[in-house]
């Protein structure tokens, strides 16, 4: 179960370096950093604040540009796209659940969710069904109607995660998606994360809590700008065990 | 209940965490029986001896769950000494260490919480235990991070206060807190 380049990833950090500035003052955020994300692949990036977990981020999502080496999101070199071309696979390809959940007060669930796709260039309609379709599969369907002050933090971010994966969308990225949320809400956030993985999405998840990011296939770490370790890809669950006797 | 049947029942409620093998429920069942805690309570067909409680048993059972687990009772905490030693230890990098540590430990709470996923909503017991082994090792991948903290604050004082003398301020503040400990 291993990502290696050969399996279809969903995202490719090749060598991915990130300076802010130049000379003597330049920031290395990120040095040379590679990962890639399988499709049914959940990778969580763990280090400490500086460490540049949200420049990787916003690297994978199109968001900022590297300073040296290659993103690559479904096949797609984003390097080599126009303004426009970027904004497309942005659109298309890639979902955000940030901490804040930027829905937007005066839309209900469904047409936050509809936005997007709206956006994408669907007709109101369709885009109107398959907001349906995602926010059924958080449980949130017969909230469609409501605005999100009147839904509690954990319906708003389940909303927030329909979002970012209605229509086509099939690499999640997630910065502290549990936020504010209560350890309950947080959890239920995670278990979604992890089952839309399972049914064939990619993700990236940055966090620092090691509860969250034990949801993932695959933990990685960074320090100032470097991958310092990375935890592999899960065994099989019957032998997890037997380290655990005595 | 017989020796089999009771290694069973252990192992179904604890999920199988801490496997014991059946010569140890014997020896522990006739141990009870020396202090009359249990009793023999009849043999069947296939040999097999029933025990149960006696009255001085269920007292003490009661007077287990009603007290605390004391901390200092527990087996000594192998990390914590390890890094203890590491810190001052000359030629022993600490923070490789610490990350070492916290990859394996990360990778031990994904394999715990996968395991949870799979749990069904009514085996409470099993539930109950896997979180323990969460919470501890959530506690630990904390510790660490402190622990690296720590230390990284230590070597930007000492390299602030005294340049010089970088190496030797850092080994400083563990040993101080150490003196410390022994003398309470």
């Amino acid at each position: 179960m291993s990502a290696d380049g050969a399996q279809a990833a969903l995202l490719e950090l090749r060598a991915v370096s990130r300076v802010h500035g130049e000379g003597p003052t330049a920031v290395h955020a990120l040095r040379g950093v590679s990962v890639s994300v399988a499709a049914g692949e959940l990778v969580a990036v763990m280090g400490p604040s500086g460490s540049g977990k949200s420049t990787l981020l916003n690297l994978a999502g199109g968001l900022d540009s590297p300073t040296g080496g290659g993103v690559v999101v479904e096949g797609v070199k984003l390097g080599g796209l126009s303004r426009g071309g970027l904004a497309a696979v942005r659109r298309r390809s890639v979902g955000y659940v940030f901490q804040e959940l930027n829905l937007v007060p005066a839309l209900t669930a469904a047409e936050n969710v509809s936005l997007p796709r709206e956006l994408d260039g669907v007709g109101l309609r369709a885009a109107r069904v398959e907001a349906l379709e995602a926010l059924a599969e958080v449980d949130m369907e017969e909230l469609a109607g409501r605005f999100p002050d009147d839904m509690s933090g954990g319906q708003q971010q389940r909303v927030a995660i329909a979002r970012a994966l209605v229509g086509p969308r099939r690499l999640l990225l997630a910065d502290e998606p549990t936020g504010a949320l209560d350890s309950q809400t947080g959890e239920a956030v995670l278990r979604l994360l992890r089952a839309r993985c399972d049914s064939g999405a990619g993700g990236v998840l940055v966090t620092h809590e090691a509860r969250h990011a034990a949801w993932a296939d695959r933990i990685v770490f960074l320090r100032d700008g470097t991958l310092v370790d990375d935890t592999g890809s899960a065994l099989g669950a019957e032998t997890l065990l037997s380290g655990t006797a005595g | 209940m017989y020796g089999y049947q009771l290694r069973a029942e252990f192992e179904s409620r604890t999920g199988g965490t801490w496997p014991l093998n059946v010569g140890q429920v014997y020896t522990t069942l006739s141990r009870l029986e020396r202090d009359g805690l249990v009793e023999p309570a009849g043999e069947q067909a296939d040999k097999h001896v029933f025990y149960r409680c006696t009255e001085a048993g269920a007292a003490e059972l009661r007077e287990w769950f009603e007290s605390p687990v004391n901390p200092e009772g527990r087996p000594r905490d192998e990390l914590a000494i390890k890094l203890a030693l590491a810190v001052g230890s000359p030629g022993v990098d600490v923070r490789p260490l610490i990350q070492r540590q916290r990859t394996h430990t990360m990778r031990t709470l994904r394999d715990y919480t996968r395991l949870k996923v799979d749990v069904a909503e009514t085996d409470l017991a099993w539930q109950l235990v896997l979180d323990s082994l969460i919470f501890q090792a959530e506690a630990e991948v904390r510790w660490l991070d402190h622990c690296e903290a720590r230390l990284e604050r230590g070597a930007t004082e000492a390299a602030g206060t005294a340049p010089g003398r970088a190496g030797a301020r850092q080994t400083e503040g563990p040993d101080r807190a150490l003196a410390g400990r022994r003398s309470r």
